[in-house]
């Protein structure tokens, strides 16, 4: 019975930056109509900053977060503007394979400046763990879980209560219409792309101090992205934010009751489970064609 | 005269082993080749079709896996008191297996995510590949796992009086060829047939197609058995050359060099993806022979995919025809593109 309580206590707080890489890449999705394969790279990014900025060049640790998410965001609005702004109107396939081809570059760029050696990050949280009658976390994780909350918070905040999130919105439902309303759909995309950059870069910074930080590591954070997405419907924050947690969840059990080889193969058990069961998905209101 | 073209290709190709002694180059074509069969069974899908299956290297790796488990033989425990187990099989009946294995997981494949499109299909199909390796990768009583299948059989094909060895290269390179001239030929039978001509329909418009009549799915189900089929044998025929197979068979990357080839040499043509394929199968050789970093290999690799996209949106073939048409000062008719030889 502790058992379960620890692997529902330790998914919940994965699940938190789980949702966190969720709600970025369904942002862009969204509003784009983009499947981003570089949010794993962006995630990877934000963890070589964190790695950077707090063991080479030595500054603050919760500094370096904020110093992070804007790097993210920086280059997320690079990549947008460079690559993706002149293929507006383009098939999702084209922008895929362009998205794709980002992705093996920047990738393999990480794994030539960084090398394939894993490193670590020191955190400044006392090494004893928070102890709750049986049940233990580090002090990092829950530093972790509050600050996922919170940017999923903010996110929710600006998408549903601000004027740039109207505008988000409204080209969302409908790209056209609001173009003709005034909204300047261009710095919209960009804006989009910037903020789920930002996220997916917070999510690397946050994680990379818990495991280790290497080139490969978007890879991983990239499909489990995907499967979140997947579960709570491609455009769907609040599917997306569910769908962290759920992925969480079904991940930690299956890990701890089933077999821990197979942890990361949870998430696209389950994607394909849901499109046997239910393929218009868990949240999805209309049809899915893509 | 364009119809004696594509012989006299094939009849120059055949011709290479009896004046080439390079054994590294012709190694080099062998394996090109290889990949130019998978990647002509990938374009079915993602240039006939119009659905990008970025989980096609599954297929590639289950015909090599299906064939050298045939021919290694293997015994597995499923239940404690339950084993189900095969003795070693020669190589042409292991071959078979990995075709019927890769068309049937094709079917079930097909018919469990094409009732998705777009995005989630893409998502669907790359799952479904990362599925297959991590299980490779665990299943260690039946695939080694990590410790990969060392030891497969060479290619022998034919059994007692009527034996045919592939051991040496120059040999394996003919199989090669023939397998490839083979499969160009299905293929473009098929997509000269009503059925090709009813994936080009739904390709263009799906919705438009359907409302012909065009049963959507059967047809896609029937592309992806033959494309799944014919990925399956060109993996059979890795396995047995390079005789050696891990879980790092199903890496997305393969799948990716695979759409590079397709999409460069032009996608929805039956030459592109043997230009592709050319292309891409000797550049990274080139480019090791100039002693640049894999990654850098990689960052190059990445850079002409956008390149690529934006420069060649049609790709190689559908280029150089429209060049070449544009000479004639005939007026190039943009859809008679998918049927071009």
């Amino acid at each position: 019975m502790d058992q379960l309580v620890q692997h529902l206590l330790n998914a919940t707080i994965l699940g938190g930056t789980y949702a966190l890489l969720g709600i970025g890449l369904t942002l862009i999705f969204g509003i784009m109509r983009l499947v981003n394969f570089t949010h794993g790279e962006l995630y990877a990014f934000g963890a070589y900053c964190m790695y950077a900025l707090v063991m080479l060049l030595g500054v603050n640790f919760f500094l370096a977060l904020v110093l992070a998410m804007v790097l993210g965001a920086a280059l997320g609005g690079a990549i947008e503007l460079l690559l993706l702004s002149r293929l507006r109107g383009a098939d999702i396939d084209t922008t895929m394979l362009v998205m794709i081809g980002a992705w093996i570059a920047m990738q393999n760029t990480e794994q030539f400046v960084w090398s394939g050696v894993a490193h670590s990050i020191a955190n400044p949280f006392p090494a004893e763990p928070f102890v709750l009658g049986p049940l233990s976390v580090s002090w990092n994780r829950v530093y972790v879980f509050a600050i996922a909350l919170l940017l999923i918070g903010a996110t929710y905040y600006l998408v549903n209560r601000t004027r740039l999130g109207k505008a988000m919105r409204a080209t969302f439902q409908d790209r056209d219409t609001a173009a003709l309303m005034g909204i300047r759909i261009d710095r919209i995309h960009t804006a989009t792309f910037a903020l789920g950059s930002s996220l997916a870069a917070a999510a690397g910074a946050l994680l990379g101090p818990v495991f280790v930080v290497a080139p490969t590591m978007g890879d991983l954070a990239a499909s489990k992205a995907f499967a979140i997405v997947i579960l709570g419907g491609l455009g769907n924050i609040t599917g997306a934010t569910l769908g962290g947690f759920i992925l969480a969840f079904v991940e930690e059990i299956g890990a701890g009751y089933i077999s821990s080889g197979y942890r990361d193969a949870m998430g696209f058990l389950l994607i394909i489970l849901i499109l046997l069961v239910r393929p218009t998905g868990l949240f999805a209101q209309k049809e899915r064609i893509g | 005269m364009s119809r004696f073209l594509p012989w006299l290709f094939v009849a120059l190709l055949t011709s290479v082993p009896l004046w080439l002694n390079d054994f590294y180059v012709l190694h080099v074509m062998i394996t090109t080749g290889i990949f130019i069969i998978a990647a002509m069974s990938l374009n079915l899908l993602l240039g006939f079709t119009g659905q990008l299956s970025l989980g096609h290297v599954a297929f590639f790796g289950i015909g090599a896996y299906t064939s050298a488990l045939v021919s290694l033989g293997f015994e597995v425990h499923l239940l404690p008191d339950f084993t189900v187990g095969l003795a070693p099989k020669p190589v042409w009946f292991a071959m078979l297996c990995a075709i019927v294995v890769a068309g049937l997981t094709g079917y079930a494949i097909g018919k469990l995510s094409f009732r998705v499109r777009g995005a989630y299909f893409v998502i669907v199909s790359i799952s479904f590949a990362e599925v297959v390796r991590l299980v490779a990768l665990n299943w260690v009583e039946l695939t080694q796992g990590p410790m990969a299948l060392n030891n497969i059989p060479a290619l022998v094909l034919g059994a007692d009086a009527f034996e045919l060895s592939f051991l040496r290269k120059p040999a394996v390179y003919l199989l090669v060829l023939a397998t490839a001239v083979a499969c160009y030929v299905i293929i473009a039978r098929l997509v000269n047939s009503r059925a090709g001509r009813a994936m080009i329909a739904l390709r263009e418009n799906e919705s438009l197609a359907m409302s012909v009549g065009i049963d959507v799915t059967h047809y896609l189900v029937v592309a992806t058995v033959v494309s799944a089929g014919i990925a399956g044998m060109a993996g059979a025929l890795y396995t047995h050359y390079i005789r050696i197979v891990d879980p790092d068979i199903f890496l997305f990357i393969y799948t990716v060099t695979m759409v590079i080839m397709v999409i460069t040499g032009g996608k929805g043509t039956l030459a592109g993806p043997i230009v592709g394929g050319a292309l891409f199968g000797f550049v990274p050789e080139a480019l090791r022979a100039m002693a640049i970093e894999p990654e850098v290999q990689w960052i190059i690799y990445g850079v002409l995919m956008v390149a690529v996209v934006y420069f060649l949106p049609r790709g190689i073939v559908p280029a150089i025809e429209h060049y070449m048409s544009g000479r004639k000062r005939s007026p190039a008719p943009a859809a008679s593109e998918a049927s071009q030889k």
